[in-house]
């Protein structure tokens, strides 16, 4: 059957259908199934899975102020992003504003979280869909030291000596069976087109990043009080600042602000000596590989984050822009507010809960979390084993978003797609300079290398922020403030009856809010809209498929069986599931196994 | 502090060949049993007061946060929910090179795919322990989101304590048993298994069978 959706694709489900299938029981499932045509391109795409079940069920009847500690529970990736979500709404609830070093401090953590997740999301999760270790083994030190020197001039490490003793802690690795993190790939797939240089290279990146981001945590240990699961507070941040202090516990005093700056400094310098040389490098190889824009030249939505002042989230006071692009209209960026219960909405049509009637969207003031586990009527299978999903029915545990009725695009993309929209100098200059260094057109950016390019451009700008944040946190303390925390409305007697608060934040990953609802001093409901609900929402009622969906369309899959393109695409989202997956073939035998997240 | 370590030379100076040892619960204390090893942390911390050279740590589903913690450590002590395909309850304990592979079975969450990963990057990068030690225990229900841990579960706790007491003996170490209760708890307060067991909504409240408003909605006519 071919269908026209209203966001401009044509389904056609008549070809064979492959599934790729995750067993993963508890924090997510995602699934896809796609239908080929006879040329093996992608002519449907169904994307489902689940988040969790509504974080009421478990907030209800608590201590708002406590809110932030299970929010950091709900998943192993986003644990800050969601903590930082969580205070802000209770602040917006309350009244309560913090001060500037609070924001400060903040937005360093904030910062050091999207760092982190950019650089281990690209060389530990996503790498694999461009590179290929067991093609390093063949590779020449000699000439990936070459090529090292020529990717990347300032970059110390780079003697042919170097690379050989990665490659033989490779072989070493490879020979004694761990092949561990490499194991679930299709090395010998035509769709790896790098040369063994290029993979050397990018493999031993691979363990100076693992080296690097242990460093980078030590920023959420050191503002935070520990790691993992730093700590969080209602009004500002639980650290004291105290300059002339030699070790009182906790307190931030020079001797751990000098720490943080050489943090700082060697990010930026492997941001630009080696994250950003490497996937233009891998780049250029790829460069003819243009699939899975998606929604991405249409419809991308930004919230907006890292405020410049404290307490001020307009969007002309947030570094990381805000805004809503619709119908591929560039030159228009609406602005975005989660509060209006006119914008943003979600549908359950195609997903496995249910509201009232059939048709209806709530705003997450108003969200409602009521399971439905039932399959279309043309679904395979059983419930308990589903072999083919019915997309015309329910077919998801993620719920459907939509800004103004549209189906949006969430991630770095997105914000850089909005920012250079909006004439954000940073962002064009990164981007305008990517795409010439490349030889690519504006349009190029629209696509799964846009998507993975524009998180490493993300990820340097977070960096350049992170240098602002130290000296104005810096310079402040030198003017004599050491506030970091209002506790002025700590106590729940100054708190109204009724209260409802959002907060908001970019996750690595894309926009996410939490609405809140506070009454006599207790969490009276909790919603939560994170990226992957966004990018992989199913259908809504109108028929407009989600982002995931979007960016698997069209493209050629060279081998049915090792479907790398989808896993490429899929993972150029950096969904939030960490997820085992299965490969199934149309008769729903087992084939491979492989890793998604 | 999600991690304690306590300072060097407060309970004396550990034997010298004693190796420094992390002791790890991973899991979401989210999901019902899938707590488990967050929880036998959180009471061998409550319990027990360790020397120097023992590190105890929540470290919930972190993954590849935790790295940094494992390389850094020459034992391991690993508290987990893991699938042995036993009956609920069970306690099994797995030695050395065996661990990974119990972590990655059955991938029953997405900590265990996740954390059998770490282990293996941390093997890629050189990290080559002098022992590794698995408690785990057979979960019985993890679908409850929310929920504690089940009785038959909970009653290994004690157990499981005592299995990581006489390893870190065995190991060199001598943790003492505490007077008292810690002066900070391991995990932040409202998620200690007392406060987040005993807050938990009932079922009614938290609607866990239906949207109270929405019930509302109808029986005011809407239906």
């Amino acid at each position: 059957m071919v269908v026209q959706t209203p966001n401009g694709f044509t389904l056609d489900n008549s070809g064979r259908r492959v599934v790729v299938d995750p067993v993963t029981r508890i924090e997510g499932h995602m699934r896809c199934e796609v239908n080929l045509d006879e040329n093996n391109v992608i002519r449907n795409a169904v994307s489902t899975g689940t988040m969790w079940r509504g974080l009421e069920v478990i907030l209800k009847g608590r201590d708002p102020r406590d809110a932030w500690a299970f929010t950091e529970r709900i998943c192993g990736v986003c644990t800050g992003t969601h903590a930082l979500t969580s205070v802000r709404a209770v602040e917006d609830a309350l009244g309560i504003t913090i001060p500037e070093n609070a924001n400060s401090i903040r937005n360093l953590m904030q910062l050091a979280l999207e760092i982190h997740d950019h650089v281990v999301h690209f060389y530990h999760l996503h790498a694999l869909d461009w590179v290929n270790p067991v093609n390093a083994l063949k590779a020449d030190p000699k000439a990936t030291s070459e090529l090292q020197q020529a990717v990347s001039p300032s970059h110390p490490l780079s003697s042919p000596g170097y690379f050989r003793d990665v490659q033989n802690r490779l072989k070493k690795f490879v020979e004694s069976g761990q092949l561990g993190l490499f194991k679930n790939g299709y090395w010998t797939n035509p769709a790896y087109k790098l040369p063994p240089e290029a993979d050397l290279m990018a493999v031993t990146h691979y363990l100076e990043a693992l080296d690097l981001q242990k460093e980078i945590v030590k920023i959420h240990t050191i503002f935070g009080g520990k790691n993992p699961h730093p700590n969080w507070l209602v009004g500002g941040v639980p650290c004291p600042i105290n300059v002339d202090g030699t070790g009182a516990v906790g307190a931030i005093n020079m001797e751990r602000l000098n720490l943080v700056r050489s943090i700082i400094d060697m990010t930026m310098e492997f941001n630009r000596n080696v994250y950003i040389p490497d996937v233009k490098a891998i780049g250029s190889f790829y460069k003819t590989w243009l699939h899975g824009g998606g929604l991405s030249s249409q419809a991308c939505l930004a919230y907006g984050d890292i405020p410049e002042r404290a307490n001020d989230f307009s969007a002309e006071n947030l570094h990381l822009p805000r805004g809503a692009i619709i119908n591929g209209n560039l030159d228009e960026v609406h602005d975005v507010d989660l509060r209006d219960p006119e914008q943003i909405r979600e549908y359950v049509d195609h997903s496995w809960y249910e509201y009232d009637r059939p048709g209806i969207s709530l705003h997450p003031w108003e969200g409602e979390t009521r399971p439905r586990y039932e399959l279309g009527p043309n679904a395979k299978g059983t419930k308990t084993n589903i072999v083919e999903l019915d997309e015309g029915g329910k077919y998801s545990w993620i719920k459907a978003p939509r800004w103004r009725g549209h189906a949006m695009e969430v991630g770095p993309l997105a914000r850089y797609i909005v920012g250079y929209a909006k004439g954000h100098e940073r962002i064009r200059e990164q981007v305008d300079g990517f795409l010439r260094d490349l030889e690519l057109p504006f349009e190029a950016i629209f696509s799964t290398l846009g998507r993975t390019a524009a998180r490493a451009l993300e990820s340097l700008y977070c960096c350049e922020l992170q240098q602002h944040f130290f000296e104005k946190l810096v310079t402040n303390i030198r003017n004599g403030d050491t506030n970091t925390a209002n506790i002025e409305k700590w106590d729940p007697k100054t708190w109204p009856k009724e209260a409802k608060g959002v907060g908001q934040t970019e996750a690595p990953r894309g926009a996410l809010g939490h609405w809140i609802v506070i009454k006599d001093g207790r969490i009276e409901n909790y919603q939560c809209v994170v990226p992957t609900t966004w990018n992989g929402s199913p259908r809504d009622p109108a028929g407009n498929i989600g982002a995931f969906e979007a960016s698997l369309m069209n493209t050629p899959v060279e081998r049915a069986e090792e479907p790398v393109e989808i896993l490429r695409t899929i993972h150029s989202f950096d969904p939030c599931l960490a997820c085992s997956t299965h490969v199934m073939s149309p008769d729903g035998e087992e084939l491979a196994r492989v890793k998604v997240r | 502090m999600a991690a304690l370590t306590d300072r060097p030379g407060m309970n004396g100076c550990a034997a010298a060949s004693a190796p420094r040892t992390l002791v790890l619960g991973i899991g979401n204390v989210l999901w019902a049993d899938e707590g488990f090893g967050v929880r036998a942390v959180e009471r061998l911390h409550e319990e027990w007061e360790m020397p120097a050279g023992v590190t105890l740590m929540d470290g919930g589903t972190q993954g590849l946060y935790l790295l940094h913690h494992i390389e850094a450590c020459e034992a391991l002590i690993v508290f987990d929910a893991v699938d042995y395909g036993l009956a609920p309850g069970e306690m099994r304990l797995v030695g050395d090179d065996e661990v990974p592979a119990f972590l990655g079975v059955k991938k029953m969450s997405l900590h265990q795919t996740g954390f059998q990963e770490v282990i293996a990057t941390a093997r890629l990068k050189g990290w080559e322990p002098r022992r590794m030690l698995l408690i785990g225990v057979q979960p019985e229900e993890l679908e409850d989101y929310g929920g504690g841990l089940r009785p038959v579960v909970a009653a290994r706790l004690e157990e499981a304590v005592a299995c990581a007491v006489e390893e870190l003996r065995r190991l060199g170490h001598a943790p003492q048993r505490r007077a008292g209760r810690p002066q900070q708890p391991l995990s932040a307060p409202a998620i200690t298994r007392q406060s987040y067991e005993a807050g938990r909504p009932s079922a009614e409240d938290a609607c866990r069978f239906g949207d109270a408003r929405f019930l509302a909605l109808v029986s005011g006519g809407k239906g």
